[in-house]
Order: C-alpha cells, then structure tokens, then sequence
C-alpha cells in the first residue's frame, strides 16, 4: 500500500491504495466520483478522460499512485456556482450526447483541446477528439458543440 | 378524441436528460453501490469447445475476500430453467440448453464456467486466478459452410447436426419467373460478424429483499419489463416479488436487448448468499459475453427483363447463431427474409435460412436486426443489375420503385408496407447532393486519371419498424405481447406525470413524451415528468428495441393524455354548468363555445378531480388514463441515401466524403433527437461498411478481443451528414409516425459499399465485400487488372470466420 495525496475538483484527498490501484478505479470506487467513466480498459475510447493539472488523460491507464501530488479535474468539478462550464451548455445546446456515457469524456477532451487550440476547424476538431469514441451521435453534433464552445460560426 | 394545435411537437425542444449527463450526475448500475455489497467475477473458458473434466477452486476459496466460488453444479440446480430463446421460428428448432455456467463442455471462447463471489472486485479478478480447470480439447468449427458438412464437429453432440433449423419463404412462381428471364443476376455478399459495442458495457446488481423475499436488479438493460417476467420465470421467483430497474444506460443497439447469464446469476447468488452483489464486465468481457451481431453469407439471385424491371427475386441465407441461442437470436435472420424484396415492386419471391451453430458468442439482435442485412442485399444486387442491363443506378430503382400510396400495399414478402414515396425522397437527395455536379466531378478525375476515383453509391431502402402487432408478433414465432403502455395523470398542482413502458438508453423519450404529452394537455414540457425503467414505477411495458418506442409507446402516451382531457372535459362542462358538447379546449383552457369568458384551466379541472367534492354524478375522482396501444401494422420508414467517397486506387484507403440522407419516418415530434438518430445510426453503418469486422481464428480465437484489434470509427473517420427528410404518415397509428433508430444503420452500408465500387468502376472492379478495408480494395483492384474487365463474380472466399473456401486468396486477407 502507498499513502498518496490527490486534488480532486478541487478537494484534496489522502488514501492509502495498492499500487496497481487505477486512478478510474480510484475516483469512482474510492472517492465516490461517478462522472468519470470506465469503457474499454485499453485507452481506446477514451469514456475515462479528466484532465491532469490542464492536460486530459485516460485515467484507465493510469495508475492512482501516478496521479500522486497531482490536480486533477473531472466533470463533476466543471459547474462553478451551479453555472455549467460552457462546453457542458455546448454539448446541451448542440445535442452532442445521446445516451450520455461517453459525454464526460468527451467534454474533458474537448476542454484539452480548445485550451490547446482556441479556435479549430472541423478537421482539427476530429483529429482532436480521434481518442474519444462515442457510438451515439456519428459525432455530427459533438463536432457543432466543440465549435459552438469555440465561438465559431456552427453550420 | 379532442385534437389541439401542436405547439411542441415538431420544435426542436432541447433535451431534458441533458442535465444530469453533462454534469457527470447520472446514474449507471456500475454507480450504484449497497450496504453489505459482494462483488462476482466470471471464470470464462480459453477455448471455443472442450470437455471439462475437473474443476478445483480451493486455493481460489482460501483466498482472503472470497467469499464464495461455484460452479455449474452449485448454480444450475438453482435455476427454475436455462436462459431462454423466445423465437421459435419453425416447430422443429433445435434449442440447445443454456444455463449460466457451462457444465461438462464450454461450447465458445468465453463460455463461463465458475464464478467468484468476494470483497471487492479486484479480488474477485484475482481469485479467478487460482481455479484450476481441465479442459480436454474438442474439434472447433467456426464457418457455417464447413459446420453443414456431414464430417464436421459438432457443437451440440446431441441433435446430431449443427443445422438449427431451415425456414422458408416463397411467393408467386418464382422458377417461372427465372426460366424465361432475359437477365439473371447472381451475387454472394458477406455479411460480417460485428461487436455491438455500446459505449457502457453490460453491469448488474442484484438486492434481495428482506420484506417480501424477492429481489430488485438493476441492470445496463433495453428491457426491464421483459426482464422482470423472464428472469422470474427462470430463476423460480414469484414475477410480482421481481422489480427490476434499468437505471442510466449507455447504449444498447440490441446488444441490452437480452437475457444474459450474469443477470441470472446475479439473481441466485443473492439469494444464496443474502446480501447484495455485483458485476460489472469489462470490455474484453463484453467481446465474448455480450451478443454479436450480422453474419450471414447471402446468396441473391435477381431476375430481370431487358430493362431492368425485376421479375422475380431468390435469397438463400446461411445465418450464424453461435454456440447458444438467446432471447431471439435465430429470427433475426427470419425477421430480415421478410425485407429482401425492399422497396421494389414485383411479384415472385423465395428466401430460405439456414441457421448453423458453430462455436462462436452467439448473434442476436444488433441495430437493424435483420433488416441493414436484407438492405444490403437487395441495394448492392440492384447496382448489379444496373450493370448488367446498362443503366444509372437511379433509374433501376426509379423503374422497379412503387408508386407512391398511403394504404397498406401487399409485398411480395406477403407483409404491408404502410406508405411510400420513393421517388419523392430520391428526388430531393439527387438535389440535395448535387448529383450532376458529383458526376461532373467523377468525369473529370476519370479523365485526368486522377489515382484517387471519386463514388457515388444509392441506397433506396425501406426497414419494418414498431414492432407491436400482438397477432403479427404471435404468427412468426416471437409470442405476441407487442402493445406498449402508459399512463397519464394530472396531479392537483396541474402538473403531469407520464408513465411509459419504454425504456430510453439516448433516445430521448423523456423530451419527446413531454412534447406529446404537453400539446394534447395544453401544459408546457417542462409541466411534465417522464417515469420510466422501473418495474415498480412503470409495471406495464414491453421496452425500448426494433424502432418501436415512438411508434407504440408515444403513440399509447398521445392516447392516453386524450382519455384525460375527454374526462377533464366533463369535469369542465360541470364546473362551467354548460353541456359538454359546448366545451371547447385551447391552449390548457376549457371554455363555453360562444362565451370565452366562460372558462377553467386544466390545472383547475386537474385540483378539482384530486378534491372530488364537485365532480359529476356517479364520475370517479382523479385525472389518470392508462393506454395499451397495440396498432393495426408495423410501420415503414424508408428513404433515399447517397454516399460519396474517395478511393484512393494505390493504396485502397476509403475516405467517405460527404454523406447525403433523405429520410421518411412520418411527422417528426423533435427534429434535433430525429437527426441525431439518424447521424447515430449512419455512422454505425458506414463502421459496419468501412471499418468493422469481428475475426475468429480456425481454433474459434477472437482475434478483436478488445479496442486495440475492433476499429471502431472515431471523429476523424466519420464526414459530416447533409440531412433532408419528406413527410408520408403512416396509417398505422395516430400520430403518422414511423420510428427512426435504425433508418441509418439499414440505409448506409449499400450506400458506402455501392460508392467504393462505382469509384472503381472504370477499373473493372464490381465486387468488394465489407468492411472495405484498403487491402480488400487494393487486391480487388489488383484482381480486376487480371481479369476481364466487367465481370460480375462475387468474390465467393468471404472472411475467415464467415466463409470456407479460403484457397481462393481474393478477398481472404485480414485488414
């Protein structure tokens, strides 16, 4: 067992875990966290991604004790006054989710990528969410909810 | 019934499920932990078919955090019966046992074979670890041609063949039909075995009750209700003692739409052990345990006169069940016989399927169910045919297309296809796609010798949606019980709540039953709650599956809202002291004909009948209707769509590069939820066209066992849809809708795969099986260089798994 420290949505949190704890396994099991979700175990589909101080990462394939002296945010800790982050009201707004399950994922990824590049065109927005997989939408409307988010004119 | 102006059908009204999605507040049975909770883990077999001869789960047993280990010998005399297949398509079936956990011999890679009951579900993983089973190998069969021949193994040792059943179809006389047809066209089209792969896998919960004995399970589940009677049944619980709830669930595809061991399962450890337990399966888990979908090898032959007005239609399917049969898996195929024919007029028809047992995850339903495999095969014949007879694609569909009607017309599948405007839908996506201007541009890269070809594929499709007949349903096979339920009350505050027996997994019925709801009771959306997925909450419901949500279900919720109204109206005459006759209902307002200001609000009328103190003579009190609505007919969806790719002639890579849909599924209650189906569902065919397959090695080895070896299309493989739709209602119900979950699924795959070929038209290429991977195109083309150009061969090697005569190299290469 190793003890590890842990910000979590901006709570800071102390456990001792196995060291082959994954942090998914971690957040949902251990702190209770059940926006973060589990879909492939092989960093495929990307349904587990939060960010890591800023960066999106698949926490399936990441292990709790990695995520040691870390930040880390998840979907749950996006609304800031019960406001929603605005790519949250994007991807209401723009009917980016169907049955929702790959929805965390995919708004933590897209939060990555707009941080990264403010204003993407419909080709950088696919290639940017290529590690996240959603069987639903046909990502016709999660690409108008990234741009939307952006501010860029949505068709 | 009173009718009143739609002021919410129709409109996009946003999504009420969004909240709690967006926001990572959703509940998904993997979130749902009990006090005193066990975790199980299933042991499943490394092989696809062996004898077990001993099993020793001691060290597993010592294990710290194990509770429990069992094997089929503690669990199946539990059972009441196995896990059952509700579809028998011909009395002579042969339905092997299936219980949770196999007994003397694991029939396919996966097959369960001991279960773990511990702390928690790390230690549960472990403990698997520690069961020594002996396994004595047994041949393995995986391809349905060589599963047929007398010499092969057999997966079930005592019906003495792998042949499960044979069922066939015929109409008109169609030997006649062929022995003087000027043009025969004959094909072998592949349909591949495919992984469902909803994004949440399978997890279930299963908690005993202390007060009346009997369990609630929660389970990622299309069908509680079917659920509920079921698992009752088989596991020897009282069905009024069962509830079960599908909580959030994250996509199903049909691939939910089951009866699966673990629920079983789930049901007799918590009974045995008295406490709570749960499992949730992992992805490559969900590879082997949770039902696959498609693969058949179709045989199509089409007879045409010079023209190419078809004449008479023969299918021969050969369908894989896999080493079980679940809850309908052999007449998913049967099912798709009855759509061959497509949205073709003609007379003489004989389809025949021979459902094979190999050592395989059994199939089952998966988006389209039977339907995207008969579309596939009437659309791509039909581009042969144009071949043959020298003309566009367009025009043979335009020549064979109904003319458009709105009453049910006999097919020559011997069903009624509800309304049609074929050429109404062909004619706005030849607009819509600027289809002069796609030839233009085909010409010119023709021309210019450009490497990379340019496509345009058709598919014209129709699909059979809603399923409800009770009659229909009970006449094939499948039992009957198609009506759906619901319930509408007024509460006293003049707020509503709607009780519905389909259970949504994305498909916004929470919105769309709101709408519905809210025009025919004059209130807002926002007015109602949607009550749904629990058995105790919603008793009456027959799910969520086959595009039969909106077209059975919101239909029961429309009528049931108008039996409230009618009885609001007597409320209102008497509160109004008026005859009932002058009361009219506008905009959630009873009013006295001729004297507006005579009026009371529903809200008023809804506190009224709560209070029961002013009410008519002999009236009951409360506002609460409940409907069973059991239509007349399926309905007919059916539309128009054209894919354009880019095939690039020296790799064989396909990009799809715009997608045009025209689709027909009757009035629209919300254009946004409509589209997205639509979007959803063509993305899941053009994966099943370009990307997907499900391979097996000859030892019956999944080769895709995980995310890593399925391709799975992401945003980057996937273009933008242009979207249009016309308008035909069906007679079938009220509202004229049609359903739309599936439209996609069935239009597309004949559209890409009709695109890529027509790209390579000019190099001789005719035939290309899914998914057309580049290896697939690029020897397709290296072949047609080979041969003479125009030749219609299908490639007959089909896939590993799928086909047998793999020493013709074409086409055997794995992606």
């Amino acid at each position: 067992m190793r003890r590890i420290k842990v910000t979590v949505d901006g709570k800071t949190h102390e456990h001792e875990v196995e060291p082959r704890l994954l942090l998914i396994h971690y957040l949902r099991e251990v702190l209770g966290i059940g926006g973060a979700h589990s879909g492939c175990d092989t960093s495929n589909c990307g349904a587990c991604t939060i960010l890591m101080n800023g960066e999106s990462v698949k926490s399936c394939t990441v292990l709790a004790v990695q995520a040691d002296g870390e930040d880390i945010m998840t979907v749950q800790g996006l609304a800031k006054n019960g406001e929603w982050h605005p790519v949250q009201t994007a991807f209401h707004e723009a009917h980016g989710l169907q049955c929702g399950y790959c929805t965390p994922g995919m708004i933590m990824a897209t939060i990555s990528l707009l941080k990264e590049k403010p204003n993407p065109s419909e080709e950088e927005i696919r290639e940017g969410l290529e590690g996240n997989l959603c069987r639903c939408t046909g990502y016709e409307n999660i690409v108008k909810a990234v741009k939307q988010a952006a501010g860029s004119p949505v068709s | 019934m009173t009718e009143q102006a739609q002021k919410y059908v129709g409109g996009g009204v946003p999504r009420k499920e969004d909240p709690a999605l967006v926001t990572g507040k959703a509940t998904w049975t993997d979130n749902i932990k009990l006090p005193g909770m066990l975790h199980f883990a299933l042991l499943r077999s490394p092989m696809a078919h062996a004898k077990i001869t001993n099993i020793d789960a001691s060290e597993a047993l010592a294990m710290p955090g194990v509770q429990a280990v069992y094997t089929a010998e503690d669990i199946n005399n539990d059972m009441a019966a196995g896990l059952p297949c509700a579809w028998l398509v011909t009395e002579d079936m042969k339905s092997p046992v299936h219980q949770p956990l196999a007994k003397d011999e694991v029939k396919h890679l996966g097959d369960a074979v001991a279960v773990v009951v511990a702390d928690d579900r790390y230690v549960a993983k472990d403990a698997l670890e520690y069961i020594d089973v002996d396994y004595e190998e047994l041949p393995v069969v995986t391809k349905m041609e060589d599963a047929l021949k007398s010499d092969s193994p057999l997966v079930h040792e005592e019906f003495g063949t792998n042949e499960c059943y044979t069922w066939p179809l015929a109409t008109g006389d169609v030997d006649e039909a062929f022995k003087n047809a000027p043009v025969i066209v004959k094909e072998r089209y592949i349909q591949q075995r495919l992984l469902p792969t909803a994004i949440e896998c399978r997890a279930v919960v299963a908690n005993p009750d202390p007060v009346n004995g009997g369990f609630t399970v929660y389970t990622a589940t299309q069908i509680p209700h079917i659920l509920k009677s079921v698992l009752a049944g088989i596991c020897g619980v009282p069905e009024q003692k069962m509830r079960v709830v599908a909580p959030d669930v994250g996509g199903g595809f049909g691939s939910k739409l089951n009866i699966y061991a673990e629920e079983a399962l789930a049901v007799v450890l918590a009974r045995k052990l008295g406490v709570p337990v749960k499992w949730v399966e992992e992805r490559s888990e969900n590879y082997l345990a949770t039902t696959h979908g498609r693969d058949q090898i179709q045989d199509l032959e089409i007879a045409a006169t010079s023209e190419g007005k078809i004449l008479g239609l023969k299918v021969k399917l050969l369908a894989d069940m896999g080493a079980y049969l679940q809850i309908f898996t052999p007449g998913i195929p049967t099912f798709g016989g009855f759509m061959f024919p497509g949205v073709y007029d003609f007379e003489n028809y004989s389809f025949e399927c021979k459902g094979v047992f190999t050592n395989k995850t059994p199939t089952d339903a998966y988006r389209g169910a039977g339907r995207p495999e008969a579309a596939y095969g009437i659309e791509r014949i039909m581009d042969s045919l144009a071949r043959e007879v020298g003309v566009a694609p367009e025009e043979i569909r335009r020549r064979n297309f109904y003319e458009p009607f709105d009453e049910p017309t006999e097919t020559p599948a011997g069903i009624q296809y509800d309304s049609f405007n074929l050429q109404g839908a062909l004619d706005k996506v030849l607009e819509l796609a600027d289809y002069e201007g796609l030839r233009a541009e085909q010409k010119r890269r023709r021309d210019d010798n450009d490497p990379v070809q340019l496509g345009i594929g058709f598919s014209t499709y129709t699909e059979i949606c809603g399923l409800a007949p009770s009659q229909v349903l009970a006449a094939v096979g499948l039992g009957g019980a198609g009506w759906e339920a619901a319930t509408v009350r007024m509460l006293a505050s003049g707020t509503v709540e709607v009780v519905t027996g389909t259970t949504p997994h994305g498909q916004g019925h929470v919105t769309s039953w709101s709408q519905i709801a809210a025009d025919v009771l004059g209130v807002t959306p926002d007015d109602v709650e949607v009550l749904h997925g629990d058995t105790a909450i919603s008793p009456l419901g027959r799910d969520t599956y086959g595009s039969r949500s909106l077209t059975v279900g919101g239909v029961a919720v429309h009528l049931a809202a108008g039996k409230v109204v009618e009885k609001a109206k007597k409320i209102a005459a008497h509160m109004l002291e008026a005859a009932e006759d002058d009361i009219e209902f506008e905009n959630g307002t009873f009013s006295v004909a001729g004297s507006p200001d005579q009026n009371v609000s529903m809200a008023t009328v809804a506190g009224e009948a709560f209070l029961g103190i002013n009410l008519p003579e002999g009236m009951e009190p409360n506002l609460t209707e409940d409907s069973s609505f059991d239509p007349p007919n399926f309905t007919y969806p059916f539309g128009a769509h054209i894919c354009v790719t880019e095939v690039d002639t020296e790799t064989g890579f396909v990009k799809v590069r715009d997608y045009f849909a025209v689709d027909d599924c009757g009035p629209i209650i919300n254009p946004i939820i409509a589209d997205g189906q639509i979007h959803g569902g063509i993305a899941q065919g053009l994966a099943q066209a370009i990307y997907e397959e499900a391979i097996y090695d000859e030892d019956g080895n999944l080769v895709t066992g995980s995310m890593l070896d399925y391709l799975i299309p992401g945003a980057p493989e996937i273009p933008h849809f242009t979207l249009d739709r016309t308008i035909t209602p069906s007679p079938s119900n009220p509202l004229g809708v049609k359903g739309i979950g599936e439209a996609g699924t069935i239009g597309s795959p004949p559209a890409a795969v009709n695109s890529v070929i027509d790209a390579l038209s000019t190099h001789g290429v005719t035939h290309i099986d899914m998914p057309t991977s580049p290896m697939k195109v690029w020897t397709a083309i290296q072949n047609a260089k080979g041969e003479r150009a125009g030749t219609r061969d299908a490639d007959r090697s089909g896939r590993p798994a799928q086909a047998t005569d793999n020493v013709d190299e074409k086409g055997s290469e794995s992606l």
